[in-house]
């Protein structure tokens, strides 16, 4: 499954990073603290987030996670947006809580 | 290969080039990916540490095809007690620095997880040098 079919399925906000909108999806990660996704994720991984960041970039690219969803409305800064754009990594947004669309994403996942 | 960063304490905002860098470059001499990830895991945590508590600090990282080298120096504050450092959850980050997601007591650990060796030097108001090692073979 790739970013888009997430995306379109739960009707994303796309903020940044289109042109990465076919990487695979291989999991998910949902964690706020960076240390955490930086020891734990794994690459293919799409992480859902409410840090807005640009170190959130810093860390998805080095880990090579597929994309980033922001929840309940939170979006993306303009240097966190930047980077994504650059790196081809799509930044996505709900309104849900966390829980609700980590539900819906695991449920299409598995 | 010899290569060198600087780092300077506070700006979150260049956290990681170093290790985007280092990324690039071990890729590029298609180093094992397995070990190009701790790797850098390593040295993210290492630059944000110096981001969180330092003044300003430099990463170097020495290549062979035996090893990776890094050696992390700062001038700061230094680690009180190395072993409570260690210990996950233990932090003395700012309430700003963890509003961002860091300061969880979890940089230390995650680098002595992602490495072969790793020995840390503080001196208590004057700073703090880790050196840490992948091995290759």
């Amino acid at each position: 499954m790739t970013v888009k079919d997430i995306t379109d399925q739960l009707q994303l906000k796309i903020f940044a990073g289109a042109s990465g909108m076919n990487r695979e999806v291989t999991g998910g990660y949902v964690s706020d603290l960076l240390s955490d996704v930086m020891g734990h994720a794994q690459e293919g991984q799409l992480w859902i987030t409410l840090q807005t960041h640009k170190n959130v970039m810093a860390i998805a690219s080095l880990k090579e996670l597929s994309a980033i969803i922001f929840v309940q409305g939170f979006e993306p800064d303009m240097d966190t947006r930047d980077l994504a754009e650059k790196e081809g990594i799509p930044l996505l947004g709900t309104t849900l809580p966390t829980f609700d669309i980590t539900g819906k994403i695991y449920n299409l996942l598995t | 290969m010899q290569l060198e960063f600087k780092v300077m304490g506070g700006d979150f905002a260049n956290a990681g080039y170093a290790s985007s860098e280092i990324k690039k470059v071990l890729k590029q001499i298609n180093i094992d990916p397995k070990i190009i990830k701790k790797v850098v895991v390593a040295l993210y945590e290492a630059e944000v540490n110096i981001c969180a508590h330092a003044y300003a600090g430099k990463v170097s990282v020495e290549i062979t095809p035996e090893k990776i080298s890094v050696e992390v120096s700062d001038k700061g504050p230094g680690i009180p007690d190395i072993e409570l450092a260690m210990q996950e959850g233990f932090s003395t980050a700012s309430p700003a620095v963890r509003e961002m997601g860091f300061g969880a007591g979890m940089g230390l650990p995650n680098i002595k997880k992602n490495t072969d060796f790793l020995d840390i030097q503080s001196t208590v108001g004057k700073g703090t040098t880790l050196k840490f090692i992948n091995y290759l073979t």
